[in-house]
């Protein structure tokens, strides 16, 4: 019998061994991490949804100014307590942009007066086309867009209060 | 103080696993006779950890609340049988039910091994107690089943009411009995590597435990894809999930292993690689046991995560599969290869079968780990699922069976006389089959139409070794090879009809409103409130007919209090020639209801054969432990030379 036969479980269990390892000393990382960081927004062009509130397409967000880009919906519990934060985003001068998923326009207007408005414009994604071609999961996500229009940052959950410097920064480099 | 003297019993063990261990160092070294004082040793201990685990299913049975284990998984509140049950429906519980057969099996190793020399047994009972000392080590540092809490809380916080059902009672322990069962073929593959007496009677003692491992996991496996099946409410019998996963491939290697352990036993040949199969099948086993109870892999039965419990297991399952494999390749050069066959030869077959069950064993473990080793080394993270299992392992299974039909044809050492002409009856219902699909359904998908086919050819050929002789007087490991290989052709033919002729219908529907399913018309007459002892239900009122009769269905969605919990129990109606599965869901806010309806013809086969494939391994087992017992015991004369040889 071969010696490469022989010892060649031994080599399987070590390969086997070592992934394991790693795979407990690594923390699990359930988040999806978008692969479209760094490269320009996908082209879309979402309808209004709520009265009085424009539309959303990709040249919006490409103005020479750096854009949060917020994917939310009306029906998403954590969007509540985050439009608080992106409101004190919006009273720093941050443009903050919308992506309603899979939302209803009464519902929608219904959020917005009750938790307050820090949208600039607000697209409706009916069928969570447009956020699964920016490479995300979930709600809420927000994206930082560059002037030129290419994704700078993701932000998987909402924005906490203690994200506020953060997101700050990264704004300022996206500048 | 019931809990105390499990853990005082547990403790015991582990000592006299350590002693076990020491007498068989001791032994080799010496050539001392220690098998008696080490029978003992390993006979007590198997009764000490039945102790301890008896003394665990107390204080569930009386739930002692201030036994922490008892507290986070059981409720007074709950069924009797599944307080019982909750004993191992966790992860300390199931870890002593694992040490308990351990040891179990050692104390059977110990009092039936007459049949492998001195040194032989002396060394499997051996590595049986290191096995056992590590997974007692385990228990006692890092999984205490037996800790209290103070001062004691007033009522328990529930079983997973999705393991509150009669499965668990049974699933678990089938597997676990299986996965351990296989210990002893890896604890008498390490001793004889060790002696280096790799033979005949080796594998005549290994058989009965190869066997009966086989038929528990195969058992169990069945048992789970139905559990799976009406539990979870998604209408599929297998979803190559990870830990189905780890407990198909223990069953992919053990039935390797049976196989070729029967060229040991009659031929002395394959020495080499059916003790590779003895350790593999066991190391399978513990990858199962690792991969669930550490719960890195994403999957349904990924208990909880925890990363000293998996540290520690890994430890011993590199300590113990390593120390195997550094054996196998020291020792196996040594071993004398045994009697040679022709090209054209039984054993020919069953090397071939041996080939093909390790290759779809590798395709299943590389489908398994691979997400883990491309996150490990690209960071990507991805999922290997169906697609990839059923386009690989499915053309393998296919071919594999085809070829059981002939291997049981073929005579051992070489075969003269010609094979394929028995074949010609099955080779022609396999035909008929085919043009039969060919003709009823043309847009019918590749593997279901060979599926067909094949089942209805193996069917057939299956039998074919019972033709031609008195079939009374066959022996019962025939019979059993025939009833088991015959389950194989009604299994295969249960998945092609549920692949080629599922119907499924999804539809938002209100009281009153008629579906349609395959040839059934499905009403939904009502949707009522119900309750049960520690859950409240929604209950559909269904009304089937496909033109004779109408039959009621009443598929719940409940909620469960402690721990609150929704589950769906869907209501599955068998007739004999299929069955219709139902499923209520949600209510949506206009006040309809979410109903999920299957028609699956003939999918009941898929388990039918599951269970023949165990009724033929118990009949085979029984035909072997007759003889082992009854015909073949040693003559005083045979018993003295093996003693003093």
């Amino acid at each position: 019998m071969s010696r490469a036969f022989r010892f060649a479980p031994i080599g399987v269990l070590l390969l086997i061994i070592a992934a394991l390892v790693w795979r407990l000393a690594t923390p699990k990382d359930n988040n999806v991490h978008s692969t479209m960081v760094g490269k320009p927004v996908p082209a879309f062009d979402l309808p209004s949804i709520v009265p009085n509130k424009p539309a959303l397409s990709s040249a919006d967000v490409a103005t020479g100014q750096p854009h949060l880009v917020n994917i939310f919906a009306s029906w998403c519990v954590p969007c509540i307590t985050e439009v608080k934060v992106l409101k004190a985003l919006q009273g720093r001068g941050v443009h903050i942009d919308g992506i309603a998923v899979r939302d209803r326009p009464a519902d929608l207007a219904d959020f917005l007066a009750r938790n307050g408005d820090p949208y600039e414009r607000i697209g409706s994604d009916s069928q969570s086309d447009v956020q699964i071609s920016l490479g995300s999961s979930g709600v809420p996500e927000s994206f930082i867009v560059d002037g030129k229009g290419v994704i700078r940052f993701q932000q998987i959950g909402a924005i906490e209060a203690s994200d506020v410097p953060m997101i700050l920064s990264k704004l300022e480099q996206a500048r | 103080m019931i809990a105390e003297t499990g853990l005082g019993a547990l403790w015991l063990a582990a000592g006299l696993a350590a002693l076990q261990f020491l007498l068989m160092i001791i032994a080799l070294r010496s050539g001392a006779d220690v098998r008696r004082p080490m029978r003992s040793i390993a006979v007590v201990q198997g009764v000490l950890t039945l102790i301890a685990f008896a003394m665990l299913l107390l204080v569930f049975a009386r739930s002692d609340m201030s036994v922490a284990l008892v507290f986070e998984n059981s409720n007074s509140m709950k069924p009797f049988i599944y307080k019982v049950a909750g004993a191992w429906g966790n992860h300390e519980g199931s870890m002593l039910m694992w040490v308990t057969i351990l040891a179990v099996a050692g104390a059977f190793v110990a009092l039936l091994a007459h049949r492998t020399s001195e040194r032989t047994t002396v060394a499997a009972l051996g590595a049986q107690a290191v096995l056992a000392l590590g997974f007692y080590a385990f228990l006692l540092i890092a999984s205490n089943p037996f800790a209290r809490l103070w001062p004691a809380p007033m009522d328990g916080q529930g079983l997973n009411p999705l393991l509150q059902d009669p499965g668990l009672a049974f699933h678990p322990p089938t597997l676990y009995l299986g996965y351990v069962g296989l210990s002893v073929a890896f604890s008498f593959a390490v001793g004889a590597l060790f002696t280096g007496e790799v033979d005949s009677r080796l594998a005549r003692a290994m058989r009965p435990w190869v066997l009966g491992a086989w038929i528990l996991l195969t058992l169990g496996i069945t048992a789970g894809s139905y559990w799976a099946y009406y539990e979870l409410g998604w209408g599929g019998y297998w979803f190559w999930d990870p830990v189905e996963n780890a407990s198909l491939m223990p069953w992919l290697a053990a039935t390797a292993l049976l196989h070729s352990i029967n060229v040991l036993a009659a031929r002395g040949a394959l020495k080499a690689w059916t003790m590779m199969l003895a350790v593999v099948a066991f190391s399978m086993s513990m990858v199962g046991t690792f991969l669930v109870r550490s719960g890195i892999l994403t999957s349904v039965h990924a208990f909880a995560i925890d990363p000293q419990r998996g540290t520690f297991l890994l430890a011993l399952l590199a300590i113990y599969v390593g120390a195997a494999f550094i054996l196998f390749a020291v020792r196996a050069p040594f071993l004398k290869e045994g009697a040679p066959f022709e090209l054209v030869s039984r054993e020919s077959g069953l090397v071939i079968n041996n080939l093909i069950l390790s290759v779809i064993l590798g395709v299943v473990f590389v489908g398994t780990l691979y997400p883990l080793l491309v996150e490990a080394v690209t960071g990507e993270k991805l999922s290997v699922g169906a697609p990839y299992f059923d386009a690989v392992a499915g053309p393998l299974a296919l071919l594999l069976a085809v070829l059981v039909g002939i291997g049981p044809l073929i005579a051992w050492r070489r075969e003269r006389r010609p094979v394929f002409k028995p074949l010609a009856i099955p080779a022609l219902l396999g035909a008929t089959a085919l043009a039969i699909s060919i003709i009823l359904d043309p847009g019918m998908r590749i593997l279901p139409r060979l599926g067909f086919t094949i089942a209805a050819y193996l069917a057939a050929a299956a039998i074919l070794p019972l033709v031609g002789r008195n079939p009374l007087r066959a022996p019962l490991a025939t019979w059993g090879m025939v009833i088991a290989h015959f389950g194989i052709a009604v299994a295969l033919a249960g998945m092609a009809a549920n692949a080629a002729f599922s119907s499924e219908r999804l539809a938002i529907a209100r009281p009153g409103d008629i579906l349609n399913v395959g040839p059934w018309e499905v009403q939904l007459a009502d949707v009522t409130p119900t309750a049960g002892k520690n859950w409240t239900a929604i209950e559909a009122e269904l009304r089937a007919s496909r033109g004779d009769g109408i039959i009621m269905l009443a598929p719940q969605s409940r909620f469960y209090s402690d721990p609150p919990t929704e589950t769906s129990e869907s209501a599955i109606r068998t007739c004999w020639n299929g069955q219709l599965y139902t499923v209520i869901g949600k209510q949506d806010v206009s006040g309809a209801w979410q109903l999920r309806l299957w028609w699956k013809p003939f999918v009941t086969l898929i388990w039918a054969g599951g269970a023949l494939i165990a009724i033929g391994g118990a009949l085979a087992l029984l035909g072997r432990l007759w003889r082992l017992v009854w015909r073949r015991r040693p003559t005083p004369e045979e018993w003295r030379r093996e003693r003093y040889a």
